[in-house]
C-alpha cells in the first residue's frame, strides 16, 4: 500500500509533487507554503493566518470572490488553513477542471498584491476578529490551543504566541505587512505543489510550468530564529485556568522530539496506548472504570521543528474536583512508566494505526496533503510511504525507554479548565 | 474576465471523464434482513453498516434519549462478553465498533482491513443479536450522556440550536426536543428501557446490512448467512412519522448569556419532509440561498459586512419535517442588523428568479463535487443507509447529477416562494440581552420574548 509519487523542481525553486491515481476522476491540488504563525514579526500575531484569507480575496486576473466561485462552479472543493509553521491551501476537483485550479493558485502565488484593497483587508481583519470570538473567545475550554503553546514554549520561541491573534495585533496589521509578507514568503522557492489523483502526467507537467514556470524565485526568507528547546520542560509546570465551563478539562503535555523525527515513533505510538480508541489506557481506566472523566483521548500536536507535544487530554464529569482529575490521570501515566507497555497493547496500536493509514488513502486531498507535508518538512515526499514501517519498528522495549525517559514529572505540563463557580468556593 | 498580456489566459475545461456510483447489489436473507452490497475493491478496506428502522422518532413520551441510549450501551455485553474485552477485540482487530441514534434510524458500523474482516464481521453480529446490557454499564453511559448535555448546553451553539428546536415545535411534538433526550428523560432511563426498545426494534425485518469495499456480492451473501442467517426476533417495523406544521406565527427569542461577545443566530422555520416531490429544487434553492461559501447569505454576511465567520442554511432532512434554519455568530452589536439581511436575503430569493448564471454555479456545483463525496467506503455506505432509509428508488444515485442539472431558475424561484415564509421566521440568538434586545425589538418583528439559558421551553411546558 503505497501512494505513488514523482517528484521534480522548476527552475524557479518550486517542488512539485505528482502522485497518479486513476481509479475515480478526481484530482486533488495541493499547495504548502512553508510559513505560519512562527515566522509572525513582534506585534503581529495572527497575521499569517489573517494573510490566509487574504489569498482568497482575488488576484490580478482573478476577482473579488471569484476564487471561491470559478472553483465551486467547476463542481469543486476549496479551502486553506494555517499552522504555526505552514499554511497550505487546496481544491479537490473533477478531474476535467485540474488546469483552472492550477491557474487559480499560480495568479495568486504570481500575482497577489494588484488585487489587494484596504477595505478587503478591514473586512477580512473583522472576519478573523469574529473567526477569534466564535472559535476561542465564546467557546468553552476555546482558548487552550493558544494556553497551551504559550505555556509549553518559552516566551521568545517562535511557537509561544496565539496563532489566531490577539484583538489588538490583528487592529494593527496593515495593507504594507501584506505586501511584505507576500514578497518574502509566498514565492515558489518556498511551496511544495502536488497534484494527486486521476490525471496525465505529461499535461500536468506542462500545465505546472506554463503557469507557475515564470514566477521569479523568492530573495530568500530570512531564517527562523533559534527553534531548539531542551528535550524535557524540566519540571512540572501548571497553569489552572477559571472558564465558563461545566467540568474540569486537563491538558497534560510532555515534550518530545520534532515530528517525524526519530524518537518521535515512539512518542505517537504511546500516545495510542494512552489515548487511541475506548480501550486505550486513560478511557479505559477513567471513564469506564473510575467514571470520573466523559472521555479521554492523546494525541501529539505535530510540530515538526525544536519540539512536539505529546498531549493527554481528559475531560471530567461534571462534580468532580480538578485536582482529583489530575491526580488520576498522572496515576495512570506513572503506572505505564513503572509497569511498562505490553505486547499486546502495541500489536492493538498497530492495527489501529494501519486501518487508519489506509483509511486515510481513500481521499485524493489527504494524499496530496501527506505528500506536500513531508516535502515540506522532510524534504522527501516518499517518506510518506515509510509511516507504517517507522510505527511497526517502534519494540516494547522502545516505548518503555521513552517513557521512563519522557513521560516522568521531570517533563510535564498540565492546563487545567476549572469552572469559575468552583474556583470561587475555594 | 481576459487574461492580461502576457500571463497564461484563464484555461477552459477538458473533457470529462465519466463517473458511475459504484454498483449496488441488493437482495434478502430468509429470514428478511435486507442486505446491500457495492464494491469498491481499490483499497483493502470494507466498511460494514446496519441500519435498525428505529430512530429517535419511534421513542414514547418521557423515554426520550432511550434509542440512543441503545446504540451507546449494545457493546457493553453480549453473550459472555463483557464491554471492555468487546471493545478489545474490535481494537486488536484494528477496528471500533460506533453505533448512533437518529431521528429515523439507528446505525452501527465499522471500518475494517479485508483481511480482518472476517473476525469482525462476526464480532459485529455477536454484539447486534446477543447485547445484554447489564444495568451498571448502562447507568454509567447514561450518565456520560447527561454529562456530554451538559457539556452542550453550556456551548453557545449547542445551546442555540437546542433551544431553536424547542422554541420552534409545540412541546408535544418529539421534534421539540434533542433526538438523544433532554437532561430529564435521560436522567429517568434504565436497563429495563433500553432492553425494551431493543426488543422491540432489532431484528431481522428491521435491518438492513450494507457491506462497502473490497467485497463482492456473493462474498457478502455467505458473510451475512453465516452471522445473520438464524437471527430471529419479534421486532416491528416503525409507525410511520407524523409531519408536524410547527410554530405558525413569528417570534423573536433571546437565551440569556451575559457578556458573550456574539449572538448565536438562529433564523428558520418548520421546513418538509425529505419525501416532498420539491426535495431537488429545495436542494438547489437552499444552495443559492446559503448552503455554499459563494451563497447569498455568506456573501452578504461575511464578505459584504464582515459581521461573522461564516453564515449557512440548511433544510434538515427527516421522515417527518424538520427544521430550515439559517445559522451564523456574528459580533452583538450586529445581531440585529444580521437578521435584517438574512431576512432581506429570504424575500430576495421570494421576490424574482436568481440568474440562470447563479442556478448553475449551485447546479454545476452539486453534480460536479458529487464524485469527490463518495471517495470513501464510509461515505458510500452512510449514502446506501440514507436513501434505503427514506426509501429512495435504486437508481436515485446513478440519476442524482442529472436531475440535479435539470432544475430551473423558475423551478428555484417556485421552491423559495413555496418552502421559505417570512411570516414564519423565529429568530433566535444566545447573547447578551443588555446589548441586542433593543435593536432586535426595534426590527419590528413581533415582541421580543427573554428566557435564561436554562429556561427549556420542552420542559416547561410539559
Amino acid at each position: 500500500m503505497r501512494i505513488p509519487v514523482e517528484t521534480y523542481t522548476l527552475s524557479n525553486g518550486l517542488r512539485v509533487v505528482l502522485s497518479q491515481d486513476p481509479a475515480t476522476p478526481i484530482v486533488a491540488v495541493n499547495l504548502w507554503y512553508h510559513v505560519g504563525s512562527a515566522n509572525e514579526r513582534a506585534g503581529r500575531t495572527g497575521f499569517a493566518h489573517l494573510f490566509e484569507h487574504m489569498l482568497f480575496q482575488g488576484s490580478e486576473q482573478v476577482g473579488a470572490n471569484e476564487h471561491f466561485e470559478l472553483v465551486q462552479r467547476a463542481g469543486g472543493t476549496l479551502n486553506g488553513s494555517t499552522w504555526l509553521d505552514r499554511t497550505n491551501y487546496f481544491e479537490t476537483m473533477p478531474s476535467h477542471q485540474l488546469e483552472i485550479a492550477l491557474w487559480l493558485e499560480a495568479d495568486r502565488m504570481a500575482r497577489l498584491l494588484p488585487a489587494m484593497t484596504q477595505e478587503k483587508l478591514d473586512t477580512q481583519r473583522d472576519v478573523v476578529k469574529n473567526e477569534r470570538r466564535w472559535s476561542v473567545d465564546n467557546q468553552p475550554y476555546g482558548t487552550w490551543w493558544e494556553r497551551l503553546p504559550a505555556l509549553c514554549f518559552p516566551g521568545d520561541h517562535p511557537f509561544h504566541h496565539s496563532l489566531i491573534g490577539s484583538m489588538e495585533d490583528l487592529s494593527e496589521a496593515s495593507l504594507e505587512d501584506v505586501a511584505e509578507f507576500f514578497r518574502t514568503y509566498y514565492t515558489p522557492d518556498n511551496a511544495v505543489l502536488t497534484i494527486a489523483g486521476d490525471f496525465d502526467a505529461p499535461i500536468a507537467r506542462t500545465m505546472v510550468e506554463r503557469h507557475f514556470g515564470a514566477i521569479p524565485r523568492g530573495n530568500g526568507r530570512p531564517p527562523l530564529a533559534d527553534m531548539s528547546v531542551p528535550p524535557t520542560f524540566g519540571g512540572w509546570r501548571r497553569e489552572v485556568v477559571p472558564d465558563a465551563v461545566v467540568a474540569p478539562r486537563l491538558f497534560l503535555a510532555f515534550r518530545v522530539p520534532p515530528a517525524g523525527d526519530g524518537d518521535w515513533y515512539a512518542a505517537s505510538m504511546l500516545g495510542a496506548v494512552l489515548g487511541l480508541g475506548e480501550g486505550s489506557r486513560l478511557p479505559k481506566r477513567l471513564v469506564r472504570e473510575l467514571q470520573i472523566a466523559s472521555d479521554a483521548g492523546a494525541y501529539t500536536f505535530d510540530l515538526s521543528k525544536g519540539s512536539d507535544l505529546l498531549i493527554c487530554d481528559v475531560t471530567a464529569r461534571p462534580g468532580v474536583s480538578a485536582e482529583r482529575l489530575e491526580t488520576e490521570v498522572a496515576a495512570e501515566v506513572d503506572r505505564l512508566i513503572t509497569d511498562g507497555v505490553t505486547a499486546e497493547e502495541r500489536e492493538r496500536a498497530l492495527a489501529l494505526l494501519e486501518t487508519s493509514w489506509i483509511a486515510g488513502l481513500q481521499s485524493a486531498g489527504a494524499r496530496a496533503d501527506k505528500l506536500s507535508q513531508f516535502a515540506t518538512y522532510k524534504g522527501d515526499p516518499s517518506l510518506v510511504n515509510e509511516e507504517p514501517a517507522r510505527h511497526a519498528a517502534v519494540t516494547v522495549e522502545a516505548m518503555n525507554a521513552f517513557a521512563r525517559a519522557r513521560l516522568g514529572a521531570g517533563n510535564r505540563a498540565s492546563l487545567l479548565y476549572v469552572p469559575n463557580a468552583a474556583q470561587e468556593a475555594e | 474576465m481576459t487574461g492580461t498580456a502576457g500571463l497564461p489566459p484563464r484555461p477552459i475545461a477538458g473533457v470529462p471523464r465519466a463517473y458511475e456510483f459504484p454498483a449496488v447489489h441488493r437482495f434478502a436473507l430468509a429470514n428478511g434482513m435486507r442486505v446491500v452490497v457495492a464494491p469498491m475493491p481499490r483499497l483493502p478496506l470494507v466498511t460494514v453498516l446496519a441500519l435498525i428502522d428505529a430512530g429517535a422518532a419511534s421513542e414514547a413520551s418521557g423515554l426520550e434519549g432511550v434509542a440512543s441510549l441503545v446504540t451507546r450501551t449494545l457493546a457493553e455485553g453480549a453473550g459472555d462478553l463483557d464491554g471492555a474485552e468487546i471493545t478489545a477485540r474490535f481494537e486488536r482487530l484494528g477496528t471500533a465498533f460506533d453505533a448512533s441514534a437518529d431521528w429515523d434510524s439507528s446505525v452501527a458500523r465499522l471500518t475494517v482491513t479485508r483481511s480482518r474482516l472476517d473476525a469482525a464481521f462476526a464480532l459485529f453480529a455477536t454484539v447486534l443479536r446477543g447485547a445484554t446490557f447489564p444495568p451498571a454499564d448502562v447507568a454509567r453511559r447514561r450518565d456520560e450522556r447527561l454529562a456530554e448535555l451538559a457539556q452542550q448546553l453550556a456551548e453557545p451553539r449547542g445551546l442555540a440550536d437546542e433551544r431553536f428546536a424547542g422554541f420552534l415545535y409545540p412541546p408535544t411534538d418529539r421534534y421539540a426536543r434533542s433526538a438523544s433526550g433532554t437532561p430529564r428523560s435521560v436522567a429517568a432511563l434504565d436497563a429495563e428501557a433500553v432492553r425494551v426498545f431493543y426488543a422491540d426494534h432489532y431484528g431481522p425485518r428491521t435491518t438492513t446490512l450494507l457491506l462497502v469495499g473490497d467485497i463482492t456480492a456473493d462474498q457478502a451473501r455467505l458473510l451475512a448467512e453465516a452471522q445473520f442467517g438464524s437471527w430471529v426476533t419479534g421486532a416491528r417495523a416503525a409507525a410511520p412519522v407524523e409531519a408536524s406544521p410547527g410554530a405558525v406565527r413569528r417570534r423573536v427569542v433571546i437565551v440569556e448569556k451575559e457578556d458573550a461577545p456574539q449572538s448565536e443566530l438562529r433564523v428558520g422555520h418548520v421546513g418538509v419532509p425529505r419525501s416532498h416531490p420539491d426535495y431537488l429544487a429545495i436542494v438547489v434553492m437552499n444552495a443559492i440561498l446559503g448552503g455554499l461559501f459563494s451563497s447569498r447569505i455568506n456573501l452578504n454576511l461575511r464578505e459584504k459586512h464582515a459581521f461573522t465567520y461564516g453564515a449557512s442554511s440548511g433544510f434538515d432532512w427527516r421522515r417527518g419535517a424538520g427544521p430550515f434554519v439559517v445559522s451564523t455568530a456574528v459580533k452583538s452589536e450586529v445581531t440585529a442588523r444580521a437578521v435584517e439581511e438574512i431576512m432581506r436575503e429570504i424575500d430576495g430569493l421570494r421576490a424574482a428568479p436568481p440568474e440562470p448564471a447563479e442556478v448553475a454555479l449551485a447546479t454545476d456545483y452539486l453534480a460536479g463535487v458529487f464524485p469527490i463525496r463518495y471517495e470513501s467506503t464510509s461515505a458510500v455506505a452512510g449514502a446506501l443507509a440514507g436513501a434505503t432509509m427514506f426509501g429512495l428508488p435504486d437508481d436515485w444515485f446513478a440519476r442524482y447529477r442529472d436531475r440535479i442539472r435539470a432544475i430551473t431558475p423558475t423551478a428555484v424561484h417556485a421552491a423559495a416562494r413555496t418552502h421559505l415564509d417570512p411570516d414564519r421566521l423565529m429568530v433566535l440568538a444566545v447573547g447578551d440581552a443588555g446589548v441586542i434586545e433593543a435593536p432586535l425589538a426595534a426590527l419590528g418583528l413581533g415582541a421580543v420574548e427573554r428566557h435564561a439559558s436554562d429556561d427549556d421551553p420542552a420542559e416547561v411546558a410539559r
